[in-house]
């Protein structure tokens, strides 16, 4: 299909007012980098959801890595984007300038180097993430099972999609279709979104990350409005059953449990942990469900499940910027707020 | 030299400091002035000098397409450069930690030197000091510069319909040091140089040049919202214009980096007039460093400190200063 066509009928739409939740952090950057809410009718709604794996970390998890860090003989591994993000007691950022041993890797697997270049070490991955990383983590879990390497820990939150989708539905969110995670979709395929397409008579759009893809797929969720339908926009990497291997490889290490999302409280069936057999290679996660607001006028929740835009929030902009963060959605780069911010988002 | 790694003795005073400075730093840089080797450098003026510090703290100290000793002098070069500057001289400190290779010492003292003599510039005096720590080391910087009468360049001076130039591809420093240190093979290279023959080209060939920015950390992103910012205009960037090597582009992709935030170390944004704007884009390209110039947009009056990037779909993203840490330690 001609993009012109798509832009003409995306700038142009009259129908029913259209909320679209694009539920990965990714797609959020994508969709501000590419100037996208400019380029759609003022009836469709473009919604930040709980996609990036940093902003829906709650509080308790936070503090418990900073007690961590702050162990002797121990040193905290983690992506970038969880260094600054605020728990009740500070941040790892904060705990690094006090002498906490944090460093930042690109991918998990670096982990095993350093376990075994410094065996009297305990090094700890900070395992946040949703269906995308638990691949790599398994792997993770996999070498270091299999090499007997016991000085590498996991500090788990691992989410998965399709079970918070179904709970923002649930709990009444004026959501009207989905630009569904393209990362996530590889592992899971796109049957795992048909439950709630079906009960909620909503369409679902897997798309890529480039501005075409995003906008091929919007196109597809309006021109739904409505319909339960479930459409493949990135055939090219995604398939409907997903990655069976990949999903093998995380059962194996991980089973199915219920998940604490900042800001959301706990869903049930919605997270992943590490198998009972394999719990000495946990480094406490499995009942980190408290979750707390270090500003009580944070809005991260209501941004979160698309019941208020960033801007809507008393701290946005004031207290809260990506320096002085008060809530998650301000620090990750895939965050919500933080691409408003960063962008000047007013739509 | 007895030893082969820096260790505390060479920050004595004494004799050790006396032949690491002879032996690493004073062969290299020889000139009338520092040979006098006095307490400070006295060298001719000019009516207005213009003056810059900085200092260089870049990890690894060698990368490909250049190390820290090029990078302080391109760093410093530049700087005096933005300014309509000629520069002339150069100071350098060295903070050494026990542990520093001397080997490793006199690669990157070799290469301030060469990179200093492209440049046309003189290393007039220098210090070294010796603390614990573990084999890094850091280079601080004072450079001075003469601006001829008449030149006047700087952040304010954008015009209405001015164009905006960049002076080639972005992103390439910050993809060569974030693949050094994950140890990706990208072949990518630093792009750090000085910028000399680009600038004593556009003022020699009397273009209309309002303002220089050397795009260095925070990336050609945080250089536009400030210029627009200064000068109270609003800036329309191309998105397609903006050059950009595909494999520093796929190396974004990968790592979910944007080039407009990322630093580079050779690279100049020029504002000039319109009438000159073809003829400045010839002669960038034709200076040396700058045969990836692109003109990537114009300064307009409308909302003060706004900067609009039109995308390659045709939507438009407003451009703020970088937020957040960016990739430390890059120069």
């Amino acid at each position: 299909m001609d993009l012109n066509k798509v832009l003409e009928y995306l700038g142009s739409y009259d129908g029913p007012e259209m909320n679209i939740m694009e539920v990965c952090g990714s797609h959020t950057g994508a969709i501000a980098k590419n100037g996208i809410p400019g380029l759609l009718s003022q009836k469709i709604h473009l919604i930040s959801g709980p996609g990036c794996p940093v902003c829906v970390t709650p509080s308790s998890y936070v503090d418990r890595l900073l007690d961590l860090a702050m162990e002797p003989g121990t040193c905290i591994v983690t992506f970038g984007d969880l260094i600054r993000v605020p728990g009740q007691k500070g941040s790892l950022s904060l705990a690094k300038g006090q002498g906490a041993r944090v460093e930042m890797v690109y991918s998990p697997m670096d982990i095993v180097d350093m376990a075994k270049n410094e065996p009297e070490t305990t090094f700890i991955f900070a395992a946040v993430g949703f269906e995308t990383t638990m691949p790599v983590y398994a792997l993770l879990m996999q070498t270091i099972v299999e090499e007997h390497i016991e000085n590498v820990k996991l500090l788990t939150a691992l989410k998965t999609m399709p079970e918070v989708i179904e709970w923002l539905c649930d709990s009444g969110a004026p959501i009207n279709g989905f630009l569904a995670p393209g990362h996530v979709s590889v592992v899971t395929g796109t049957h795992c979104f048909e439950k709630v397409a079906n009960k909620y008579n909503i369409p679902f759009g897997v798309a890529g990350f480039t501005g075409e893809q995003i906008l091929i797929a919007l196109y597809g969720i309006v021109n739904s409005y409505g319909k339960c339908k479930v459409m493949n926009f990135y055939p090219s990497v995604v398939n409907d059953d997903g990655n069976p291997k990949a999903r093998d490889l995380i059962n194996t290490y991980f089973e199915k449990s219920s998940a604490a999302w900042r800001g959301i409280g706990v869903v049930e069936g919605s997270g992943m942990v590490l198998r009972k057999e394999y719990a000495r290679f946990d480094a406490g996660s499995y009942d980190l469900i408290d979750d707390h607001k270090i500003n009580a006028a944070c809005s991260c929740d209501q941004v979160l499940m698309g019941k208020k835009k960033p801007y809507e929030c008393p701290l946005y902009g004031k207290v809260c910027t990506p320096m002085t963060p008060q809530g998650a959605c301000m620090v990750s780069t895939e965050g919500g707020c933080f691409t408003y911010y960063s962008n000047n988002r007013h739509d | 030299m007895q030893q082969d790694i820096i260790t505390m003795v060479h920050g004595s005073g004494g004799s050790a400091t006396s032949d690491l400075i002879h032996e690493v730093f004073a062969s290299e840089f020889k000139n009338d002035t520092l040979d006098q080797m006095e307490d400070s450098a006295v060298v001719e003026g000019s009516a207005r000098i213009a003056v810059t510090t900085d200092s260089f703290v870049v990890t690894p100290p060698e990368f490909k397409g250049g190390d820290i000793g090029r990078l302080c002098i391109c760093g410093t070069v530049n700087d005096l450069l933005m300014r309509g500057a000629v520069p002339k001289y150069i100071t350098c400190g060295f903070i050494l930690e026990e542990g520093v290779s001397i080997d490793m010492l006199k690669r990157v003292v070799h290469s301030m030197a060469e990179t200093a003599k492209e440049a046309g510039v003189q290393i007039v005096a220098g210090d070294t000091k010796v603390v614990n720590g573990s084999g890094e080391f850091y280079i601080n910087t004072a450079g001075v510069g003469i601006v001829a009468d008449g030149v006047d360049i700087k952040a304010s001076n954008a015009c209405d319909t001015d164009v905006i130039i960049v002076s080639g591809t972005m992103g390439d420093h910050h993809a060569a040091i974030l693949s050094e240190r994950m140890e990706i093979d990208t072949n990518v290279t630093s792009d750090n140089a000085p910028l000399v023959d680009i600038v004593q080209n556009l003022l020699s060939n009397n273009i209309k040049v309002r303002t220089l920015r050397d795009i260095t950390r925070g990336g050609l992103g945080t250089v536009l919202k400030e210029l627009a910012e200064s000068s109270g205009k609003t800036f329309y960037i191309e998105d397609e214009a903006i050059p950009v090597k595909q494999v520093v582009k796929d190396f974004c992709g990968l790592l979910g980096l944007d080039p407009i935030y990322m630093g580079n170390e050779g690279k100049l944004l020029a504002i000039v007039a319109r009438e000159d704007a073809d003829r400045a884009l010839e002669i960038i390209k034709s200076s040396k460093y700058g045969e990836d110039a692109a003109i990537i947009g114009e300064v307009k009056v409308e909302n003060p400190g706004e900067v609009i990037l039109k995308t390659r779909i045709g939507g438009k993203r407003s451009i703020d200063i970088l937020q957040g840490e960016g990739l430390p330690r890059i120069c």
